[in-house]
């Protein structure tokens, strides 16, 4: 078998199997994710309802599925608008070298200097609180990362021979960047794009679990086990089934970007 | 010597980087702190008196300028919110974290190196699967559901330690390193996840070197070589991770402090944004990001010191 695909089949299992399930949740749900039955409080997992019930009586697994859909459009958003603006910054800065090289990087080194979560938590907070500032916050959060990544791409394929000679041949700058050098560092920005949606998933879940997320009651991941904390003696599976979905995701996108990352290095 | 130099400009440039978008994020956003002090129902005269006092009437830049100076003095202001002084509020907190963010240090060096040591000699068979499959569930695990799971297990059902009956660290030091034990563990698992990995590659790397080789046919036992060469340099190459696990601790505090409703640094973070008391969070940031920044900048210097390689290389280029 090829190097990696072992990782990158049992990585899209997981991840198919969660985006499945974040699909159905589109159309069907086995319960409104708002029914409260309240002669069902904290029952265990039973065919009935698959992943037990919280303390309002609501269905785990119906609002798990319905949480998954959040947290992976916030994730996927908020991914490909940094790789969108990483890989202009990026570009510029490994390409055109110079001031704007230092400018650029200045200003990447001073983002990296906060903590991931505290970046999130600055806008978050200084933003007006809408659904979506969540995505834009970890947009900034994650661009310093993948900008390095294209920049340090950038600056190995720069003076290559295949550039030089296509520059010889009278290729404009433009071109040379995306037709020549760009399509180069993709592989690479690949595997962080993958690693990336990881992270996303994790920080998202994060900033929902300490209130700043996505607002109750619609369903989220990290705020479920928030609210299941003070019960997690008597019902466990209300933390324990979004908690593990977030972990079986991240497992799964972590195996595809490893698995990537064998493949192509 | 000129890379020192460079360095500690760099140092300067993002430190004044950071401050100022610390600044203007927390002023570009409407709102006037009188009037979140004083309530809508204040008269003009009395928020005039307190824009006064908060120095918000000022223009930008010189408002910038009295809260850097503040910050270098050691007197960022107050907050809004407790009406004291920031650093009043920060002295208690400050050792918590500190002392747990020590723990976690100690961890990760503790599990990660043998591990990662470990796993390098047992290439290509079962453990280093069975150690690489370990460390990427490491590394899958949000912080919080960690958290949870550590107080849900060892908290409720073995009972090892009592789950938001925090321990002061003046009152019993045995009792909050008991307490301290599992938050501890929480932040440290995906960094010992991450450094294990990191090892790992160092030392396969190194093994592979001509030296190795050398000393293998000079007949030195391959757990000689290991300890008395590989592992030495192997090191070197971990030491550029410290500024990221520092940076990882302070992330990892927000989220587990506020599960185990330890009075910290993060908590106080959190308690600050979900109060809108800006002046502290403006200053709790600055003084992360500073601590962060320079732990990267001792870093890199150590490198040099500690690398003789890195430093003739540089020298031999410029």
């Amino acid at each position: 078998m090829k190097k990696g695909s072992m990782e990158i089949r049992i990585g899209c299992c997981l991840t198919g199997a969660i985006i499945l399930l974040a699909l159905i949740s589109l159309f069907y749900t086995p319960y409104d994710i708002n029914y409260m039955d309240i002669r069902m409080r904290m029952a265990p997992p039973s065919l009935q309802h698959l992943f037990g019930t919280d303390n309002m009586g609501r269905d785990v697994f119906s609002r798990a599925i319905t949480g998954a859909r959040f947290t992976l459009l916030v994730a996927v958003s908020t991914v490909a608008g940094c790789t969108l603006i990483s890989s202009v910054l990026g570009l510029a800065s490994g390409y055109v070298g110079g001031l704007v090289d230092e400018v650029i990087m200045r200003i990447i080194d001073a983002i990296n200097s906060f903590p991931g979560i505290l970046i999130a938590l600055i806008i978050v907070t200084v933003m007006q609180h809408g659904s979506y500032t969540i995505i834009l916050a970890l947009c900034i959060m994650f661009i310093p990362s993948f900008t390095r990544i294209v920049r340090t791409g950038t600056l190995q394929y720069k003076n290559a021979e295949f550039v030089k000679c296509n520059r010889v041949f009278g290729d404009s700058e433009i071109r040379l960047l995306l037709v020549h050098i760009f399509p180069n560092i993709l592989p690479l920005l690949l595997s962080s794009v993958i690693v990336g949606l990881s992270n996303a998933i994790l920080a998202e879940a994060s900033m929902s679990y300490l209130g700043l997320g996505i607002q109750p009651p619609a369903p989220s991941w990290g705020r479920m086990p928030y609210e299941a904390q003070s019960i997690i003696f008597s019902a466990p599976w209300c933390a324990l089934a979004p908690g593990l979905m977030i972990v079986v995701t991240i497992v799964g996108f972590n195996c595809i970007g490893e698995g990537l990352r064998k493949k192509y290095l | 010597m000129r890379y020192i130099l460079r360095k500690t400009f760099i140092l300067i440039i993002t430190l004044l980087l950071i401050s100022l978008l610390t600044f203007l994020a927390f002023h570009i956003i409407p709102g006037d702190p009188a009037r979140l002090i004083l309530g809508t129902e204040a008269s003009e005269e009395k928020l005039q008196l307190l824009r006064q006092q908060l120095g918000t009437d000022l223009p930008l830049y010189q408002q910038y300028f009295r809260w850097i100076s503040g910050l270098l003095a050691g007197d960022p202001g107050n907050s809004i919110r407790y009406s004291v002084p920031v650093m009043e509020l920060l002295a208690g907190r400050i050792q918590v974290t500190v002392l747990m963010g020590l723990m976690v240090i100690l961890m990760v060096l503790l599990f990660s190196i043998p591990l990662g040591v470990f796993a390098a000699r047992m290439r290509g068979t079962w453990v280093e699967q069975l150690v690489n499959a370990v460390t990427m569930l490491g590394i899958s695990f949000p912080g919080f559901f960690l958290s949870i799971l550590f107080m849900w297990i060892f908290g409720l059902v073995l009972h090892l330690f009592t789950p938001g009956r925090y321990v002061s660290y003046t009152t019993d030091p045995a009792g909050f390193l008991q307490y301290m034990f599992f938050p501890a563990l929480s932040i440290a698992i995906p960094e010992i996840a991450i450094l294990t990995k990191y090892v790992r590659t160092a030392v396969l790397e190194e093994m592979d070197k001509d030296y190795v080789r050398t000393a293998k046919g000079k007949g030195i036992a391959m757990r000689g070589i290991l300890y008395g060469h590989i592992l030495r340099n192997a090191i070197v190459a971990v030491v550029p991770l410290i500024g990221m696990i520092i940076g990882s601790i302070f992330s990892g505090s927000i989220i587990v402090e506020q599960v185990y409703g330890i009075p910290g640094i993060g908590r106080l973070l959190i308690s600050s944004v979900t109060g809108r008391d800006f002046p502290l969070t403006q200053t709790l940031v600055m003084y992360i990001a500073l601590v962060i920044v320079l732990t990267n900048f001792i870093v890199d210097i150590l490198i040099q010191l500690i690398d003789p390689r890195i430093r003739l290389s540089r020298a031999s280029r410029s």
